[in-house]
């Protein structure tokens, strides 16, 4: 059965043509919408390849229902820096030495994001717990964490919240 | 597959009533899963997390009572408001999957799953909490005890929606512990409720993933409580050796792809001691 629904991604109102409804919102966004920023891996959540924020909570698009997300606001990898020039959290990530082979960084990057957005000033426990959704084989994880803390310093060294 | 989202509990349920052969949907952290690896076909969903009356949780006073709405995720749990209330739930959610999975998996859908590894409910089965269950011909409220009858089967009619739980506050300690291969995103091997109820004088204990529903040690739990210098609030280390064992013993445990039967038994003989003694910290 063809269906038609709209989303509201990165801030447009999209719609989605010719779908099944029991598709995923991984695929919906790379498969209808051609927004092949978010990684789909495992498809059990077990990655966190693919996360997404729902309504400002990271959640992994894998296991969202696309169907039933008609009016949230969904921010994906290409929605958290619109103009093209990298976060502070992107610039970390790449002079920490954080991004290897890359299919884990989106969405890592979301969930750093998502942490610092909470916790301005994370523990390296937080760090590690917040960060336990997603799954990275290259790094060992000690540049990653080393990424974040050192958005943490510099944004609050320089008293700046991201809006 | 035909989507429904309804706004409110008489809408869902209306929703249920009418095609009882329709899944709920809460989080999706289960569901999903089957889905997506195509073992289950899905003809129709309601999806339930936009009923703001399933997303609320507060206390009674006067019957000194938790509600928590089936809808509200384990990062609600965790929070302060209902962890000084009930440590041992927010502990338990802190360990299921990961922040992500933690953001909109729900306890009504651990409960709506009823999988014996399911963290939440040997903290419920340990605090005798009661699951309340909504349809289009009233309300009503089991037991946990009589909600999970078997290895992900549930005294649930097709037509109920699982609207929340009350778990009575006890005075006294509680923890949930948990034994996998690693410290994130883990399924159960054993697991373990331990709580004290000081002013009934009892200690109660549930333990998860060692047997077809979550185990309730009746028989350990009496002979301890007998134990338990309750002026002192001490025990002695001879009946915490002897605790673990029991519950141990109380364990039905099997061998699968996870773990053998042996560990497991070992597992809960060690959570039920250390709890224990970390409940009554003097000797
Ligand atoms: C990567 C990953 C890690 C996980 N780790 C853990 C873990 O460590 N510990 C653990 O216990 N679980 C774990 N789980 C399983 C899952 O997250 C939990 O069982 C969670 O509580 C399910 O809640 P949900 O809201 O996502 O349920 P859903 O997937 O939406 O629903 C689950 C089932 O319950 C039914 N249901 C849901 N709500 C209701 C309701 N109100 N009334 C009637 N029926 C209902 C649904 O129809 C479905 O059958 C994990 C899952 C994933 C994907």
């Amino acid at each position: 059965m063809a269906e038609f629904y709209g989303l509201r991604v990165n801030g447009t109102n999209r719609e989605v043509v010719d779908a099944q409804l029991g598709e995923s919102l991984l695929f919906v966004l790379r498969e209808r919408l051609g927004l092949l920023g978010t990684k789909g891996a495992c498809e059990q959540g077990e990655c966190g390849s693919c996360s997404v924020l729902l309504d400002g909570e990271l959640v992994c698009a894998c296991l969202v229902l696309a169907a039933a997300q008609s009016g949230r606001e969904i921010i994906t990898i290409e929605g958290v820096s619109p103009s093209g020039v990298s976060t502070d959290v992107q610039q970390a990530f790449v002079e920490a030495g954080a991004v290897q082979c890359g299919f884990c960084t989106p969405g890592l990057v979301m969930a750093a994001h998502s942490l610092l957005e909470r916790v301005p000033n994370p523990t390296d426990t937080e760090i590690r717990e917040e960060l336990s959704g997603n799954i990275c084989r290259c790094t060992g994880y000690g540049r990653l964490i080393q990424a974040v803390a050192d958005v943490a310093r510099v944004r609050l060294s320089n008293g700046v919240s991201r809006d | 597959m035909a989507v429904s989202v309804p706004t409110s509990l008489a809408e869902a349920v209306s929703l249920l009533s009418g095609a009882p052969d329709s899944v709920v949907l809460a989080g999706g952290t289960d569901l999903m899963v089957e889905a997506n690896s195509g073992h289950r076909q899905i003809a129709s969903v309601i999806a339930i997390d936009r009923v703001p009356e399933l997303r609320t949780w507060g206390v009674d006073v006067v019957r000194r009572n938790l509600w928590i709405g089936s809808g509200v995720p384990y990062s609600t749990v965790m929070q302060p408001g209902i962890a000084s209330l009930v440590p041992a739930l927010a502990q338990a959610s802190r360990t299921v999957g990961s922040p992500q999975i933690r953001h909109v998996g729900t306890i009504g859908g651990n409960l709506g799953t009823c999988s014996p590894a399911g963290d939440t409910l040997p903290v419920l089965a340990a605090l005798d909490a009661r699951v309340h269950l909504a349809s289009v011909s009233g309300e009503r409220s089991v037991g946990f005890d009589e909600f999970m009858v078997g290895v992900k089967r549930t005294s649930r009619r097709p037509d109920e929606l699982i609207t929340g739980v009350t778990i009575p506050i006890l005075n006294g300690w509680q923890g949930y512990s948990k034994v996998g291969v690693r410290n994130a995103m883990v399924i159960a091997t054993a697991s373990s409720c331990l709580a004290v109820d000081t002013d009934g004088r009892s200690v109660r204990i549930g333990l998860g993933s060692v047997g077809p529903v979550i185990i309730r040690c009746g028989e350990a739990e009496q002979w301890i409580s007998g134990r338990v210098d309750w002026s002192e609030l001490s025990v002695s280390n001879a009946d915490v050796d002897e605790f673990g064992l029991r519950c141990g013993a109380a364990a039905r445990p099997i061998d699968d792809h996870r773990s053998t039967a042996a560990y497991r038994r070992r597992a809960v003989e060690v959570l039920a001691a250390r709890q224990l003694r970390r409940a009554f910290p003097n000797g």
